[in-house]
């Protein structure tokens, strides 16, 4: 048992890096301006981030699955140390991460390491993920916020009222933004551990069917939970008073923007229901919250006339799509060797 | 949670609107209470002097609680210091409203004829600027982008203040009905204060355009 917590800490300490993180992306302005107070803010991000990974976090995880079937316990210990790390380190080095690009390039270098071909087919959908999904936020964005402003300035709403139903729009979304949260990035967190899961399926009272995929990501959801009470309070002060300064309303309208995003690329449901109807469905890729954030400013800022269009961030952005990877490639795949030669763990099958 | 903070909403969208009414009122009992002074109906404005003693009192007792509110139940966090300030400046109108009317009340000024028509105007030139920027007000409230219409109407209203003010205070001084240096002194420091209430309201006007820029979605 010890051995099995001690294999999966470095999913569950990436999970938490993730909740501190990425739970700013969510509530960050609804806290930093004072609308949300943080205990309410945290308490409904991690009740969805848990629901959203235990119920639709099969879908991304599948893919990261597909790219690369890490087989071994201590292998997938190390991918996702070597994903950790990199956030951790491009964190601290200011840099916009995702753990969607840091796991993805950890089981690359896992593939190399094994001498298992990786997926080109699977590997382009990804990297076609994350180019396309600040896109798709930017583009809900500008919608969304036209639809906004034009709501508002008709209905002749009074600020204190407006202020009122901002505040319940925020939660509403919040809650759906950690929930879409919770489905699209939990395969990250412990997808790599799907192959060498060490729980069995349980049945509570017959009723209550809980499988061992399920427990693991009720675990890492857990972590994500713990991630986002210990430490997105920092960071979403400097997300409601830095980086995106953003009013209460524009703030609702990129977190609807991009938890919609996250939602596309996360759902099974949405997934089949668009397949049966023969039309073009969105593959489930876990992709990154704070792109899709990004996305949805620049979509804001395109429909307030292209002001304020920060060409900085969007090379940065760029950037991450390739440096990310790679450094946890690299890092994965000196790690493995570590691992297997000096500490004799089997890292693959 | 919600249900509490629609109630103190609506509550305080109540108490805005009621602050509001009575800044428009103040206004109003200002131009009546000058008008009934320079044509001689005293009753009449020692009346409209003690309505606006009250209603500057009472005003004052609304803009206060509103403040509570606002800072107890947290609300509107990010307009809440220009609310606050909007109310405080409206504040400054009622009082110099009230003001005035004291000012008349101790020192009676003794107008003559010929320049009762001027002041009578002054006046509600003046209330004009204090209705147009309530409505200002109200619009930053629910209809942000007819502040500016308003505005326009606030600086268009003083600046006729402004000419009604010069022309009263030139035709004071070139009188020779007006025999006393002092009176027309005295004229010219009513003119001035009259005056005064549109150059407040005016002041506003312009704090509401700025926070109406920084309210746009």
């Amino acid at each position: 048992m010890l051995t099995i917590i001690f294999f999966l800490s470095s999913g569950l300490f990436l999970g938490w890096s993730l909740g501190a993180n990425d739970a700013a992306n969510i509530f960050g302005t609804a806290v930093g301006t004072k609308m949300i107070k943080f205990k309410t803010a945290a308490l409904i991000c991690s009740v969805f981030i848990i629901l959203g990974a235990v119920v639709s976090g099969a879908g991304a995880s599948h893919t990261l699955d597909k790219l690369g079937a890490v087989n071994e316990l201590a292998g997938a210990f190390i991918v996702a140390l070597a994903a950790a790390i990199t956030v951790l380190w491009m964190t601290k080095a200011g840099l916009p991460v995702s753990t969607s690009q840091a796991i993805v390039g950890a089981i690359i270098g896992w593939n190399f390491f094994s001498h298992t071909a990786t997926s080109i087919s699977s590997l382009t959908k990804i990297v076609g993920t994350w180019v396309f999904s600040p896109i798709i936020s930017a583009i809900l964005a500008y919608l969304f916020f036209h639809i906004t402003k034009r709501i508002v300035e008709r209905s002749k709403i009074h600020l204190m009222r407006l202020d009122f139903y901002t505040r319940i729009g925020l939660l509403i979304v919040g809650a759906f933004g950690s929930y879409s949260l919770g489905a699209n990035n939990i395969g990250n967190v412990m997808g790599v551990f799907i192959n060498s899961s060490p729980f069995q399926d349980i049945t509570l009272a017959g009723l209550f069917h809980l499988s061992s995929i399920q427990q693991l990501f009720l675990l890492g959801g857990i972590a994500i939970a713990f991630g986002v009470f210990t430490y997105s309070k920092k960071v979403m002060m400097t997300v409601g008073s830095g980086i995106f300064k953003l009013s209460p309303v524009t703030a609702l309208v990129v977190v609807l923007a991009s938890s919609i995003t996250l939602f596309l690329f996360a759902s099974q449901g949405l997934h089949n229901l668009l397949t049966s109807l023969h039309l073009p469905a969105f593959p489930l890729v876990p992709v990154s919250s704070s792109q899709a954030v990004v996305g949805s400013v620049m979509g804001i800022s395109l429909a307030k006339g292209g002001r304020n269009l920060n060409f900085k961030k969007l090379s940065q952005i760029s950037l991450g799509w390739v440096a990310t990877p790679a450094a946890s490639a690299i890092l994965a795949y000196i790690a493995l060797f570590f691992m297997q030669n000096v500490f004799m763990q089997s890292v693959f099958k | 949670m919600p249900k509490f903070f629609n109630s103190k909403s609506k509550q305080l969208e109540g108490d805005i609107d009621g602050y509001l009414d009575r800044v428009t009122t103040a206004g109003l009992i200002f131009h009546e209470g000058v008008k009934a002074y320079v044509i001689g109906k005293k009753d009449k404005f020692e009346r409209n002097f003690k309505e606006i003693s009250v209603l500057e009192s009472d005003a004052d007792n609304i803009r206060r609680d509103i403040k509570h509110k606002l800072y107890t139940y947290m609300l509107i966090p990010e307009s809440r210091g220009d609310v606050l300030g909007l109310l405080e400046t409206l504040d400054d109108i009622v009082d110099i409203c009230e003001k005035v009317l004291e000012q008349f009340s101790i020192e009676t000024p003794d107008i003559p004829e010929f320049l009762e028509s001027d002041f009578i105007e002054l006046a509600e030139l003046s209330s004009k600027t204090v209705e147009e920027v309530v409505k200002a007000a109200r619009a930053f409230f629910r209809e942000i982008g007819m502040v500016s219409n308003y505005v326009n109407k606030v600086h268009f209203y003083e600046h006729e203040a402004d000419d009604v003010e010069e022309h009263l205070k030139r035709n004071a001084f070139n009188s020779k009905e007006i025999e006393s240096f002092s009176q027309k002194v005295h004229m010219r420091y009513f003119a001035e204060k009259i005056a005064a209430v549109s150059d407040v309201a005016e002041s506003v006007a312009e704090r509401l355009s700025v926070y109406a820029i920084k309210r746009r979605i």
